[in-house]
């Protein structure tokens, strides 16, 4: 990189965590303020853009709830009473400070506080979603650390062949082979359904197939991460000083390489996380779980739609505080990272 | 020679041909229903069996290649449409507010959940094939706006770049003339890695109900109308699963595969 002028820094290869701007002040309290303000506009510009693709639903709450049949006059008395009438500004602001005092509403077809739904949901879903990922890394780990230690070697092509393969899974489908299997054949585990966490082994029995389903196509994408990671670390000068200093290869690897490599890990699982959070819609469906996915799902045909707006709201809530706080973690690790801005 | 590269680009090859070829021929008609040759197993006359109402399974499978890969294709082209001058505009104004702007509304797209979002958008304006397109589409658009950006940042620290600048043109102009043609590699491979999700996401809208409505055929449906039969007809989910799995295989491989014969730098790097 040397002699293109005393300006190549600005220029210098793209960052590794796509922020954008460039802070010429460098130090953790300035970036702090400035992840703190765009914490709360991006909380604000997401509120407002899921307020008004619910808004533009077709559709009234209020005749989905009564029929077809309703009475004009019954109609009119519900749409008041849901504040249906009331300008859009208003109910958006009132949507936004019963959500800052933690009250979320009141579901249209459960009549319950969509607080109670969320949360009975969420027994469901985070269950579900922890379960995947830890099966998800446990899988991964081994697998991204022998292939990146004998590459080349045929089993490592053996090993990212099936990684190629479990990333091009439909987990739906992979879903409905393992019913066969391991349900319809072996009578094993159940098929569908889940009866709450009173007995905790018929629950986690439950949760087992669609785990796994979700699991393995997450375990192709981060063994494969992690493998890159460890190889682009292992042509690293300070590996080869450490080869030098006498330590074998796989003391290299795990001492000094797995714990460089995992930064863009924990990225990854990061992001993994919040998509089992909401991505399990249609594994849930698969198994009839009543998971926070299906509850949008069930929302959304039924019009429901304070449920959707709140439910949509607290997992792009996750994703952003997830985000925020991984971004401050990794600043604070890596300095180099805060001047990314 | 790339093994891998080739056998990508057989199994991509092999989804075009058949969605082409069914655009023009079937080997039986799948509008009509034959109750008589109902759940067949795969035989000489039927090669991948026949479904609930005895229809063709292979027939089947190669019109749902056609959605398929319509809807991803689309779904790519918009995210490319839309997210390449985007990318390329905050690389032209680095560190300035354009740059700002458009890296937090990326950052944005990408705090929502797509599945939820795509069957919000899908449910609230109807299942069908467009919307499906516009639903996936949308997340394709900070993707290629993330890889333009980067790409294009990488190319105007070079030379000729400079060279151009001093020579007065604009940044538009040298994004358009210069960058756009040095990072068109780095958006193949992207465009064949959204593809392939492309195809996924289809089979997964389509598999809830809400991607292309009968009689179109479709992939996702085809396996949701197979899910109840699993155990009388195995065949019939098989058959949906396999071929979504060879394409976005073979889609994949090819976009590895390409990303190494065009910059052996990035090879064996995960994207």
């Amino acid at each position: 990189m040397k002699g293109r002028g005393p300006d190549f820094r600005r220029y210098a290869s793209p960052p590794l965590t796509p922020r954008a701007a460039q802070s010429n002040l460098p130090g953790m309290g300035r970036y702090f303020l400035k992840r703190i303000a765009t914490l709360f506009a991006s909380l604000a510009v997401a509120s407002l853009v899921i307020f008004a693709l619910i808004e533009v639903v077709p559709g009234d709450p209020a005749s989905f709830m009564l029929g077809i049949n309703a009475a004009p006059d019954t109609l009119a008395a519900l749409r008041e009473q849901m504040g249906l009438d009331d300008p859009v500004w208003l109910r958006y602001l009132r949507w936004v400070a019963g959500l800052m005092q933690g009250d979320f509403g009141q579901s249209f077809t459960y009549k319950v506080p969509v607080t109670e739904l969320l949360a009975a949901r969420l027994q469901v879903s985070l269950p579900l979603a922890l379960l995947a990922l830890a099966l998800a890394s446990a899988i991964a780990l081994p697998v991204g650390l022998w292939a990146a230690a004998r590459r080349g070697r045929p089993s490592e092509v053996a090993l990212m062949g099936m990684a190629q393969l479990g990333i091009a899974l439909p987990n739906f489908w992979f879903a409905m082979l393992l019913v066969l299997v391991f349900a319809v054949k072996w009578r094993l585990l159940p098929a569908g359904g889940f009866a709450g966490w009173s007995d905790p082994l018929a629950a986690l029995k439950s949760l087992a197939l669609p785990a796994v389903a979700l699991a393995l196509p997450q375990a192709a994408i981060l063994a494969r991460v992690l493998r890159s990671a460890l190889i682009e670390t292992l042509g690293r000068d300070y590996i080869r000083t450490a080869r030098a200093k006498g330590l074998s290869r796989a003391q290299a690897l795990s001492r000094h390489a797995l714990r460089n490599a995992l930064i863009p890990v924990l990225t990854i699982l990061g992001m993994q996380f919040s998509f089992l959070l909401a991505g399990a819609i249609i594994i849930e469906n698969v198994f009839y779980l009543p998971g926070l996915g299906r509850l949008i799902f069930q929302a959304i045909t039924q019009r429901d739609l304070i449920v959707v707006e709140s439910a949509v709201m607290v997992l792009v809530c996750a994703v952003i505080l997830v985000t925020f706080v991984t971004d401050l973690t990794y600043a604070a690790i890596d300095p180099r990272l805060r001047r990314r801005g | 020679m790339r093994p891998l590269l080739l056998l990508g680009a057989a199994l991509s090859a092999l989804a075009l041909l058949a969605a082409a070829l069914s655009l023009v021929w079937l080997p039986y008609d799948i509008t009509q229903h034959a109750i008589a040759q109902r759940l067949q197993p795969p035989s000489p006359a039927h090669w991948a069996g026949t479904d609930l109402y005895g229809r063709d399974i292979l027939s089947m499978l190669m019109a749902g290649a056609q959605v398929s890969l319509a809807v991803a294709l689309v779904a790519v082209g918009i995210g490319a449409g839309l997210g390449v001058p985007l990318g390329l505009a905050a690389a032209a104004h680095r560190g300035s507010w354009i740059d700002e702007l458009i890296g937090r509304g990326n950052d944005l797209i990408f705090a929502f959940p797509s599945l939820v979002t795509a069957i919000l958008i899908t449910a609230s304006f109807g299942p069908s094939a467009t919307n499906a397109i516009i639903a996936i589409g949308i997340f394709n658009i900070p993707v290629f706006a993330r890889v333009a950006r980067a790409g294009a940042l990488s190319i105007w620290t070079l030379d000729f770049i400079r060279a151009a600048r001093v020579a007065g043109k604009g940044r538009a102009r040298i994004s358009v003339e210069h960058i756009l043609p040095n990072i068109a590699s780095l958006l193949i491979v992207q465009g064949t890695i959204q593809f392939s999700l492309g195809i996924l996401a289809e089979a997964g809208l389509s598999y809830v109900g809400l991607g292309a409505q009968p009689p179109t055929a479709s992939w996702g449906r085809m396996l949701a109308e197979a899910q109840t039969l699993v155990v009388m007809a195995p065949h019939v989910a098989l058959a949906p699963g396999l071929a979504i799995v060879a394409t976005v295989l073979g889609l994949n491989l090819l976009g590895d595969g390409l990303r190494d014969a065009l910059d052996p730098r990035l090879r064996g790097r995960v994207t």
